[in-house]
């Protein structure tokens, strides 16, 4: 995982106000530090939070602590909860290599829904993300999690499937035991299981 | 979230800047905490008020930032180590307090005072970008500023050392990619804190009332501190002896500043004077290292504040080259505008250098042009599904019709705002700081005799109310101003994290507190004070359509709770609702998703008829009153 010139990990995690990415970049922070890296969170808060595109950005060095923003088009890797905000990451962070990760269930914007703007086409829009990555990865988080009963845990398993990857030096074991640690036994169990089920999907080759 | 006060001495944790902020504080010693609510701030106050009860510290929401600082002020004059935080705008507030308080000092056995206040570069969360730094030097405050949360633990604590040392509040600035971000901290020892509060009624009136000795008292201290913060280890050089550029940089702009150097690979030509104390400047540190290059490039967030001081010594210092060159935001190498990141010093630094700095390949930069023309949409923020204020904003639009003199809201700052927003029914005509929608509406409501007829409508909430609006709404009863204020009471702080406030019934630890009602303060200045709930749209109309034919100041109290601090309590839908495909007229219609605009309640571009979207809807029922035809159906669920 080092990189040439001890450059840090750029990890881009984006989505909708809302969608819980604030959680996925907290398990991933903790984790990190435990295992001696140097981490800096860099999050949208505030009034995006109504609705609003968000995003984290995680900055993962051996070497000294980054500031909590990453330059422009240097994301290796984008994690979105929504394919809008895959493609608004990528114009901002993405290069020929960077690696995406997206759950492709749109969220409506509220333009949309006024009908002022139209959502874009979905067949183009994967083109697009699929274009602009070096190695694009989609799956339907959401329908994973209705499935399993709670659509709040589509995050966990994006989360799952972002340790499929294997991209950043985390294992299961690591997010397993934060998440043992930061909830309940009730709700740690549904957690592992949505964690379970992302790691498998990207196992399975999404 | 990092516990605070029990986690052990010496572990590392992730914390946020203000959980940092917090942490240096009760490191420290803090016994007394006060703030107001406001993005990017509010963690440090909730952050204290977590360990209250393990620690003993006392904390409060105050009823705004003046207030915050007096009630802390009070603390330390009495002998207490207290802080108070609040982002920028609230600091204004502050500031008619403070500006006296750095003359006068905190009294003969004065404990310490930090003022922490955060600034929102690029306005994330706020209405300006204001550097709140200048302010220090007018107030005459010490000044820190922290370029990471590591660094702002130990500097609050610095920070209550030297005002307890140089009686005297010290201000820290935080700002949003501090505050907000997180990053690894070195958790240090929590003292017991002391009980003891003690006022010496002895001493003289704490008071600037002789201002001008008390001016040179001020800069004898400033004089005083001076020396300290030259040989601070929160100022430090890294990079060769004589530099061919040298970068200035504090706060987050010395993270970007580093990493630039190493992007571009010029740690052998160009060095970086990080500053961490920046007022009283540290002249002889900096007029220093001036003296040993040519050239200087300024990196800081948001204003030339370093840059007006680094000109101004390059001219007093006769070591200094005549030759120097800084550049920075004057020069434009930096923008002026907005917050930095690192690719702004990558590109400031290449050009400098004659460097090329491309982000990206030429083709790919034209694949993500085309595919951000064709396909990339702005997503916009809106009031939750069923949030009350869209009611609200719905009733109020529909009196100003009916009422037919062309009437208007002026708007003050909380989730209502979003009023403004495409999401919303954009209706307000005048929307600055907390409380001028009154403010304003009292002074519109005068402008009769010079023939102005359209009636105007002020509209706040209920936090709002209480910190700002009040002595607005006293001024039009006593002029007789012709206004309605409509205050939406929908108990919380919701906009920065759903803050108790004077009226809501708990206080910040939980418990009981006395509540403040609104509707009795407005009573008993004189004002007709009619309450509706506004999910009764059209009673609400027909009350403040009532009002607004009425002579004088009115209050109309739009009262229904925040939808997200209601799930969080109830976790039930009220109401099962539904549309009627057949009876929906579609296309010729539209009015609910065209000017309601609830995101549970979206158009079916293939069906051309709305519905309602069951992953969303909070079934709050109130869209059955707004559709025409009646094609919108509720059921009250088991
Ligand atoms: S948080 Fe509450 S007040 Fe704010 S938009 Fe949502 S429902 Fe409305
Ligand atoms: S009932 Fe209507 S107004 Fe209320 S949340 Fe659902 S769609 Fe929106």
């Amino acid at each position: 995982m080092t990189r040439i010139n001890g450059e840090p990990i750029n990890l881009v995690i984006s989505g909708v106000g809302g969608q819980g990415n604030i959680l996925l970049s907290r398990l991933i922070g903790r984790s990190l530090l435990k295992k001696g890296y140097l981490v800096s969170i860099g999050e949208t808060l505030g009034v995006a939070q109504r609705g609003g595109a968000v995003m984290s950005n995680i900055r993962i060095s051996e070497k000294m602590p980054f500031g909590p923003l990453t330059p422009e088009g240097k994301a290796h890797l984008i994690v979105s909860l929504e394919p809008l905000e895959t493609l608004r990451m990528l114009s901002r962070y993405g290069n020929p290599e960077v690696t995406t990760l997206t759950n492709f269930r749109p969220t409506l914007t509220v333009d949309v829904l006024t009908r002022k703007d139209k959502y874009p086409d979905y067949a183009a829009l994967k083109q697009a993300i699929d274009t602009l990555s070096g190695t694009a990865f989609f799956l339907d988080a959401t329908a994973m999690a209705l499935k399993l009963g709670n659509p709040i845990i589509t995050n966990v398993i994006m989360m799952g499937a972002l340790i499929g990857l294997d991209m950043i030096p985390l294992t299961r074991e690591d997010i397993e035991a934060e998440i043992k640690a930061s909830f309940s036994a009730d709700r740690a169990e549904l957690n592992l299981t949505a964690l379970a089920h992302g790691i498998d999907a990207i196992a399975a080759g999404t | 979230m990092s516990t605070i006060a029990g986690t052990t001495t010496g572990t590392r944790e992730m914390m946020m800047g203000n959980e940092a902020i917090a942490r240096g504080a009760l490191e420290a010693g803090v016994q007394f905490v006060t703030g107001y609510p406001g993005t990017p701030s509010s963690e440090i106050v909730e952050t204290v008020a977590r360990s209250a009860r393990e620690t003993g510290v006392y904390v409060e929401w105050s009823i705004n930032e003046k207030v915050a600082a007096e009630v802390a002020a009070a603390a330390s004059f009495a002998g207490l180590r207290t802080l108070t935080a609040m982002k920028t705008a609230g600091f204004n507030v502050a500031l008619d307090f403070l500006a006296h308080l750095g003359y006068s000092g905190l009294g003969k056995h004065g404990g310490s005072m930090v003022v922490v206040v955060c600034d929102d570069p690029e306005g994330h969360s706020s209405g300006d970008e204001a550097d709140s730094r200048w302010f220090a030097q007018t107030e005459g405050a010490p000044l820190l500023e922290p370029d990471s949360p590591q660094e702002a633990k130990e500097m609050t604590t610095w920070a209550f050392e030297l005002s307890e040392q140089f009686n005297c509040y010290v201000m820290v600035r935080s700002y949003t990619r501090l505050s907000l971000a997180s990053g690894p901290v070195t958790l240090g020892r929590i003292p017991e804190i002391g009980k003891k509060a003690q006022f010496d009624t002895s001493q003289e009136t704490i008071s600037p009332y002789m201002p001008k000795p008390s001016h040179v008292r001020q800069h004898q201290r400033l004089a005083s501190i001076r020396p300290l913060f030259e040989r601070s280890r929160f100022n430090w050089y890294q990079g060769p002896e004589k530099p061919e550029l040298l970068i200035i940089c504090s706060g987050i702009g010395t993270r970007y500043s580093l990493e630039a150097v190493g992007a571009l690979g010029l740690e052998k030509s160009v060095g970086i004077l990080k500053l961490g104390t920046l007022w009283p400047f540290p002249t002889k540190l900096v007029a220093e290292h001036l003296a040993r290059t040519r050239r200087v490039l300024m990196v800081e967030e948001v204003d030339p504040f370093l840059e007006s001081h680094a000109k101004i010594l390059a001219f007093d210092s006769p070591a200094v080259s005549k030759d120097l060159k800084i550049y920075g935001k004057d020069s434009g190498h930096i923008p002026a505008e907005g917050e930095l990141n690192p690719s702004i010093v990558m590109k400031g630094l290449a050009e400098l250098f004659g460097l090329d700095y491309t982000i990206r390949e030429a083709d790919y930069e034209r694949k993500i042009s085309t595919a951000v023309d064709k396909l990339l949409i702005n997503r916009g923020v809106a009031w939750c599904p069923g949030c009350p204020h869209r009611a609200s904003f719905w009733a109020v639009k529909q009196a100003i019709r009916k009422d037919g003199r062309d009437g208007f809201p002026t708007g003050d700052i909380g989730c209502y705002t979003l009023d403004v927003y495409p999401s919303g029914s954009q209706q307000i005509k005048a929307l600055h700081a907390m409380g001028s929608g009154v403010g304003l509406a009292s002074g519109f409501g005068k402008l009769a005799q010079f023939g102005l007829e359209q009636p105007v409508v002020a509209i706040c909430g209920d936090s709002t109310f209480f910190h700002a609006s009040i002595p607005g709404l006293i001024n039009a009863v006593r002029n007789r101003a012709n206004m309605v204020l409509v205050l939406l009471d929908n108990s919380a702080t919701a906009m920065t994290g759903f803050q108790p406030h004077p009226g809501t019934e708990t206080d910040i630890l939980g418990e009981a507190a006395p509540v403040i009602s609104t509707e009795a303060i407005c009573r008993s200045i004189g004002c007709h004070v009619e309450v509706s709930d506004p999910f009764d749209i059209k009673g609400t109309t027909a009350k403040l359509l009532r009002l607004m034919k009425e002579d004088g100041t009115k209050v109309m109290i739009m009262r229904r709770i925040c939808e997200l601090v209601r799930m969080k309590e109830e976790r039930t839908f009220p109401f099962k609702v539904w549309i009627d495909a057949e009876k929906c007229r579609g296309e010729k219609c539209s009015f609910c998703t065209r000017f309601f605009k609830c995101p549970a309640l979206p158009w079916d571009r293939e069906t051309g008829k709305a519905v309602i979207d069951e992953a969303t809807c909070v079934g709050c029922g109130v869209c059955v009153e707004i559709c025409p035809p009646g094609a919108i159906f509720r059921e009250v669920t088991a």
